[in-house]
């Protein structure tokens, strides 16, 4: 609880240090959001994406 | 006297205007005359009748809300029913289900099909060459593919289709092979012509059939695969043929069967069973109604699709609703963080405390 509030003092207290927390944490987020979904899409989808086939066709 | 109290922190008590402050006359809180009818509870008897009335109204509009909604999808499921066609299985798509895409080397197939069997009747004219690239085919096979047959305004030279183009510096028009921006050719310059040559019967337009006719790709396929005999006592017309699925009704059908066993070599060796060949067919069908399909279900929740060049679609909500993986991951973490800022931005309200201490002076009786 102690290091709740710490960090509530240093970071969130201010709107300006939170706005800059959002926009590099969304930044970030968003990068790893579409990481995770990408890998979900491709366990689901095996060798049916144009990814996996174009070996086959490229020269 | 009635006192209230606030037990905020000091930064709300600046933003909220209230204070303690004292009534004058007795404690009791009295409404203003004007609010009094509004006051559902009361008893006078002018109240009471309004509110009778009021429920009245209430309730006659909620029965015939739920009537109205009964009566809309009892009609909606009448509509369906209509016909003697044959309703096309469900079949297990390979891209049916939540989190499931287009089967690319199926789309490759498919389009080798059209190119084949469907194009000389059937055109695409809202489809591009330069869509196949990186979905089916590399840049190099797609400009090939373009060169050899192309777009609108198509005029036979030689064989090959070419695409008019012009004016030049003379200003004449000219012929030009086709290009990975050009559209696929239609066979028939216009109705008349595709009606002529077809018993007067006009091969639809395939671009978007996979979303322009009910049932979908289940239609499609069964349709491709329904040829059969008529059955005894039906009379076809001259030049028709029998297909039980045919959404007329009476299965008469102008298009004969086109998909044979065999009837192509697929260029990956796959064995070309009249099966194989319709199911790739409508897979290259259902990615042409709907480029993007991959996409949106990565992305988005979704029930009608705009394709970038302006196709519309509409597919059920059992195609990607709230599952996909990409929303979970935003919207959940953003309701969690959005609920505690709400209850963040409330707690000075849901915090304080209201303090009756009644001071009231019985009054004097007179």
């Amino acid at each position: 609880m102690a290091l709740a509030s710490t960090l509530y003092r240093t970071l969130l207290n201010k709107t300006s240090t939170t706005a800059v927390i959002v926009i590099v944490g969304a930044l970030f987020y968003e990068r790893g959001v579409q990481t995770l979904s990408d890998t979900i899409w491709d366990a689901y989808n095996p060798g049916k994406q144009w990814k996996d086939i174009k070996h086959l066709y490229e020269k | 006297m009635a006192v209230i109290l606030n037990t905020l922190h000091a930064r709300a008590a600046t933003r909220i205007s209230l204070r303690t402050f004292r009534l004058p006359g007795p404690c009791k809180v009295t409404r203003p005359n004007a609010l009094r009818s509004l006051n559902t509870n009361t008893t006078a008897t002018g109240s009471s009748q309004s509110s009778r009335w009021r429920q009245i109204l209430y309730t006659t509009g909620a029965v015939a809300g739920v009537g109205a909604i009964g009566l809309y999808y009892a009609l909606d499921q009448s509509v369906k029913a209509s016909g003697l066609e044959l309703h096309p299985p469900a079949y297990p798509w390979s891209h049916n289900g939540f989190i499931k895409g287009f089967d690319h080397q199926s789309i490759r197939r498919g389009y080798e099909v059209y190119k084949q069997v469907c194009a000389a009747c059937h055109g695409m004219k809202y489809v591009s060459y330069r869509e196949l690239v990186g979905v089916s085919h590399t840049e190099a096979e797609a400009k090939q593919a373009a060169s050899e047959v192309c777009i609108a305004d198509p005029m036979l030279v030689e064989g090959v289709i070419q695409v008019l183009d012009g004016p030049d510096d003379t200003g004449k028009m000219f012929l030009r092979p086709g290009k990975l921006f050009d559209r696929f050719p239609s066979p028939y310059p216009n109705e008349e012509a595709a009606r002529a040559a077809n018993n007067s019967a006009l091969p639809p337009d395939l671009s978007v059939i996979v979303l322009a006719r009910h049932g979908g790709e289940d239609y499609i396929f069964s349709l491709l695969t329904g040829y059969m005999e008529a059955p005894a006592g039906v009379v076809l017309a001259d030049g028709m043929h029998f297909n039980p699925y045919f959404v007329s009704g009476s299965g008469s059908i102008g298009m004969a069967q086109a998909l044979f066993s065999d009837m192509i070599a697929y260029e990956d060796g796959t064995t070309a069973t009249q099966s194989q060949l319709a199911k790739d067919v409508v897979t290259f069908l259902s990615w042409a109604a709907q480029p993007e399909y991959d996409k949106r279900k990565k992305a988005s929740i979704d029930v009608s699709s705009v394709a970038p060049d302006g196709r519309v679609g509409v597919k059920g909500l059992i195609d990607c609703p709230v599952y996909c993986p990409k929303v979970l991951l935003i919207m959940i973490p953003m309701l969690v963080l959005l609920t505690f800022w709400k209850r963040h931005l409330w707690s000075t309200i849901k915090s304080r405390k209201i303090l009756f201490r009644e001071t009231i002076k019985p009054p004097k009786k007179s």
